[in-house]
């Protein structure tokens, strides 16, 4: 857990001179390649596996993929953000069941409540879980792993307390809320609409404010970030609150979906959900990475699935074809990586020579 | 984390005094906890202070305690194997297949364990090799394994072991309440327990956890040593998962999901540092014995959800992290230990301005 | 620094251990008597006071809630004490160790749903050495690590009954898919080899598919998809696991297949109504499983009350339910499935 190489990917936002503006071009640069990268492999799983079965291409097909995606790509964005300061968070599928059965809950008692502070209040859930994570992490100087593993425990346990059993079904919720999960606007499903939404916005704001920026600057070099006045432990829990309110609305959403909601929703989305941010170029020591390829990444692993369905792959290959990927994505984020930092190396070596 | 720990344990004599004298308190506290958790449990229900309960709670938690073992020397190195679980998986799916196949059993159980040090020496690889973070790198292979165990064995389970085999995996060590299985954990806790803390490669190994520069710099081959660090976890992980299929007369590919993360907790809790350098054998197999009596004391309670073990065990494997570093910062608010290190907490500091390989 | 010797001895002395293992010998446990505070009773009759423990496969899943609900209430109707011990994840390594602690609190019946036949089976033998009464409902477990079993419906009925329904939904032909619960599931495989038994009594039926969906919403969701559109003839779903039927259904409610594609399998009343009532869903089946629980208990305490000892054509009264036969293998039916339509959904609650 101590490889050096990532952190020097992305430079300190606070280096002022124009070669750090250059360096941050560079760097953009290799996102750009990066997501293109993705793209590239999305489009040419598409490809293949469309000429072999052509429905896999048809418009509802396509949708479905967009569709099956989007809860695990709103809550990649979140484990971006944490990611990006060098901490992780694999309690996200704890607090997404949390939220769903807590959403659920509501509206079946209350089949009058407004939708949206339904999705308010499903936020506020995850946020203040997630602030849990970040004041343990920021405060209690508990390393990031050991406070989420304890957490996804802790927090899953109490879903279970909660519901003692029950089970929130389709049929107590209000259609106005389930439509929510299967309706469109212009062809386009709500879900994915949402998620298209929280992508922007974070991924705007990565790139653009200050604040933004110093998530990278954090994960990149701690120390440096500090010394520039970065107050890192301000940025870390924001990282988990937002992971965790994002968290919470994939549990809303969840619940809008599927309808059915007990205490096991969203077990093991952890994995998928770091595989989806590794995978979409989101370096595991931070520092680099970008919400784009993250839910991109979200999109690359649900399409994997359900092209190995489509093309009746034996279903027990599914996994280990997501294990291979996963390394192979880390692979080769190492080596370019590697080559990046060389080259930024020489140009400020050039620079001070 | 105790940056400071780590660095005066690779001191000299005297700061390697004081440093055990730390570790000593930290296993100290998790014997009381042991202490504390027997009296509860024995309030809780008068069956928890039985021979019973402590032959069915050794057993139950026997291969995340060989797990626990290795991953131990894995963590002090500054490393992590997410992966143990489902080596352990397909050591177990190997295993139906040969028997399947018709091999002898005394044959088949060598091959596991060649087939869980190759998955080990493939992480190793990766990280070593390619430089590849380990957490990354597990969390993939932890995909991949339990992957190969499902194609190699597919939907179905073997459960004809012939018995002589199952019993001594079941059974008890001649007339004792000590299972079979818990000696076997001896005998490797103790041979852990050597390697790491009373030979050259245990040394290093502490270095490295340490800092890894320094090591490199020092002579230490680093990379070869983190390579046999991550053979042995997967070797002991397909180790667990012989014993796992022949304690339940089952070897399938979904067996022991989620095991990985009890080991890890287990290491924690036993006082290993998850950012190395720091951490003893003794304090895992104390861990052990407090997760193994907690599970013991909360299931023989009449009425307690098997949900509340989930949530004690989080509780205090965040607590176990968290209580010695509230403890430091109310010592350095009162000025009695002066701040020895920076402000962030979350990796240690050596590491971002090292030269590259 | 001195060189470091590679630690080839470990790895030699684990490949030793595992032989050596094998040396180690192996005492067989004196059986211990069961502490029952039964009162005595009359010949013929229950005993009162028994201790009953029932174990579910995860805590949580709202079927076996209902499930284990019915088994509670049968212990008070037969003035038994009662206790729902269950793992927090549906596998056989998390049942094991809390049978091991069942054991130790000496109950006289334990009613399970085992996750797993055979990998459950030394523990449960040894609670029968400590003199414990093992009844196994709605998943079986190894026919000697159990007295009886009490089943839903014959599984032969199960499987073969589903097929009936939707072969009168599909007109007798066309392609149709299973979409099944876990690769591993015991009931489900087992249903799903009398279904293809079934099935060669219509030779214009094609199963061309048997999916996982894990009892995972998404997955099933998801593998609802892939069937769609891998097998674009399909006329037919057959889910034969509470989890896969609402998912599927749910899929086609809202995908313009909605009406064309007969789905049916096993579901629950209250989780299928909205399903059946917008005509996604025509007919489905199910037992009533509070009663599979309810049977359940009352077959343990006939047992523990030593008024049948598991045999083929023994009797035993089952309170509400009437009274029921032991069949072969120590196997009790409950009854016929349930069928569900429009007509009489509304009359259950479960």
């Amino acid at each position: 857990m101590n490889t050096p190489a990532e952190s020097a990917v992305a430079t300190p936002a606070p280096a002022p001179a124009r070669g750090g503006e250059r360096a941050r071009r560079m760097t953009e640069l290799a996102f750009r390649v990066r997501e293109l990268g993705i793209v590239l492999a999305l489009g040419l799983l598409i490809l293949v596996t469309g000429i072999l079965e052509p429905r896999f291409v048809g418009a509802g097909s396509l949708r479905n993929l967009a569709l099956n995606a989007s809860i695990i790509a709103i809550l990649a964005v979140g484990q971006t953000l944490v990611i990006l300061t060098r901490n992780i968070d694999i309690s996200v599928g704890s607090i997404l069941g949390l939220a769903a059965f807590m959403a659920g809950t509501l509206l079946s008692n209350n089949p009058d409540l407004p939708v949206p502070l339904v999705i308010v209040l499903g936020m506020a859930l995850g946020g203040a879980c997630g602030m849990l994570n970040g004041v343990l992490v920021t405060y209690g100087r508990v390393p990031a792993l050991v406070v989420t593993l304890g957490t996804l425990y802790i927090f899953r346990g109490i879903a279970f307390l909660w519901t003692d059993g029950r089970q929130v079904n389709a049929e107590t919720l209000p259609d106005r809320f389930l439509n929510l999960g299967t309706n469109s606007i212009v062809g386009i499903p709500i879900l994915v609409l949402f998620a298209f939404v929280v992508v922007l916005v974070v991924g705007q704001c990565l790139r653009d404010l200050r604040a933004g920026r110093e998530f990278y600057a954090i994960g990149s070099n701690p120390e440096a970030a500090r010394l520039a006045g970065v107050r890192s432990d301000r940025r870390v829990n924001t990282a988990f609150v937002v992971s965790g309110a994002l968290a919470g609305l994939g549990g809303v959403l969840f619940t809008a979906r599927f309808g059915t909601v007990d205490a096991t929703a969203g077990t093991g989305y952890e994995l998928t959900v770091v595989a989806a941010a590794v995978v979409g170029g989101v370096a595991v020591f931070g520092g680099s990475g970008s919400v784009y390829g993250a839910a991109l990444g979200a999109l690359l692993l649900g399409s994997i699935t359900s092209a190995l369905i489509v093309l009746r792959v034996d279903a027990f290959w599914q996994m280990a074809a997501i294990g291979g990927l996963l390394l192979l994505a880390i692979a080769i984020d190492r080596f370019v990586g590697l080559r990046l930092e060389a080259a930024l190396r020489q140009r400020s070596s050039r620079r001070a020579g | 984390m105790p940056a400071e720990a780590v660095i005066e344990r690779s001191d000299r004599p005297a700061g390697a005094a004081r440093a055990r004298e730390l570790l000593g308190r930290w296993e100290v506290l998790v014997a009381a906890l042991f202490l504390l958790t027997c009296v509860v449990g024995q309030s809780l229900s008068s069956e928890f202070l039985t021979a019973e309960s402590f032959t069915t709670a050794s057993l139950d938690l026997s291969e995340v305690a060989l797990m626990a073992l290795a991953l131990a020397l894995v963590v002090v190195a500054a490393e992590i194997d997410l992966s143990v679980a489902s080596v352990l998986a397909l050591s177990s799916a190997v295993m139906a297949e040969l028997w399947n196949a018709g091999l002898p059993l005394e044959l088949i159980m060598p091959i596991c364990i060649a087939v869980g040090a190759l998955c080990g020496a493939f992480n190793g690889f990766l990280v070593t090799r390619l430089g590849l973070p380990s957490l990354a790198v597990t969390i993939g292979t932890l995909a991949l394994f339990r992957g190969l165990a499902f194609v190699v064995i597919g939907d179905e389970s073997v459960t004809d072991f012939p018995v002589a085999w199952t019993d001594r995996a079941f059974g008890n060590f001649a007339g004792t309440p000590i299972p079979n299985t818990m000696i076997l954990f001896a005998i490797l806790a103790v041979a852990f327990g050597v390697l790491l803390h009373a030979t050259p490669f245990g040394r290093s190994v502490f270095a490295i956890g340490a800092n890894v520069e320094a090591a490199r710099f020092s002579g230490l081959r680093v990379k070869r040593i983190k390579m046999w660090l991550f053979v042995m976890s997967g070797a002991v992980a397909a180790l667990a998962g012989i014993v796992i299929s022949l304690r339940n007369s089952t070897a399938a590919a979904n067996v022991g999901q989620g095991f990985e993360l009890v080991a890890v907790a287990a290491v924690v809790l036993g006082g290993v540092s998850i950012f190395g350098g720091k951490g003893s054998i003794l304090g895992v197999v104390l861990a052990l014995g407090l997760l193994g009596a907690i599970q013991k004391s909360l299931t023989l309670a009449e009425g307690i959800s098997s949900y509340w073990v989930q949530i004690v065990i989080g509780t205090l494997l965040i607590g176990s992290v968290l209580g010695p570093n509230l403890v430091r910062r109310a010592r350095e608010a009162r000025g009695s230990i002066p701040t020895r290190r920076g402000k962030w907490p979350l990796r240690r500091a050596a590491t971002p301005n090292a030269p590259q390989q | 620094m001195e060189r470091i010797r590679t630690p080839w001895a470990v790895i030699v002395a684990l490949l030793a251990l595992t032989l050596a293992f094998a040396a180690c010998g192996d005492d067989d446990e004196e059986p211990t008597a069961g502490g029952a505070n039964t009162t005595a009773a009359a010949d013929g009759e229950i005993k009162r006071g028994l201790k009953f423990v029932s174990m579910p496969k995860q805590l949580g899943n709202p079927y076996e809630e209902i499930e284990h609900g019915g088994f509670e209430a049968a212990v008070k109707e037969l003035g038994g004490t009662h206790e729902l011990v269950g793992p927090t994840d549906a596998s056989a390594s998390s049942q094991v160790p809390l049978i091991n602690s069942v054991i130790q609190k000496r109950p006289d019946v334990l009613g399970i749903a085992g996750n797993d036949p055979n990998a459950v089976a030394p523990a449960l033998r040894n609670a029968a050495k400590r003199g414990i009464t093992v009844v196994g409902f709605d998943s079986d477990v190894a026919a000697d690590a159990r007295k009886i079993f009490v089943n839903q419906a014959s599984s032969e009925q199960i499987g073969r009954d589903q097929v009936k329904i939707l072969a009168e939904q599909i007109n007798e032909e066309g392609e149709i898919a299973i979409l099944s619960a876990t690769a591993n599931a015991t009931n489900q495989n087992t249903w799903i080899k009398f279904m293809r038994e079934e099935l060669k009594n219509y030779p214009n039926m094609k199963l061309v598919k048997v999916a996982y969906g894990d009892d995972d919403d998404q997955k099933s969701f998801q593998e609802t998809q892939g069937l769609l559109q891998a097998y674009p003839n399909l006329k037919g779903i057959i889910s034969p696991t509470t989890v896969g039927i609402s998912a599927a259904a749910r899929y086609l409610s809202s995908s313009d297949k909605k009406g064309d594609i007969a789905l049916t399998g096993l579901g629950t009343p209250n989780q299928m109504r909205k399903f059946v009532k917008d005509g996604t869903v025509t007919e489905f089946a199910l037992w009533n499983p509070a009663d599979v629980g309810y049977l359940a208990a009352y077959a343990g305490a006939a047992l523990a009350s030593d008024l049948i000892t598991g045999k083929e054509g023994e009797k035993f009264k089952s309170g509400k339910l009437g009274e029921h036969t032991v069949g072969k293998n120590g196997e009790v039916i409950l009854g016929p499935p349930t069928r569900f339509n429009k007509q009489n959904i509304d009359e259950f609650d479960f």
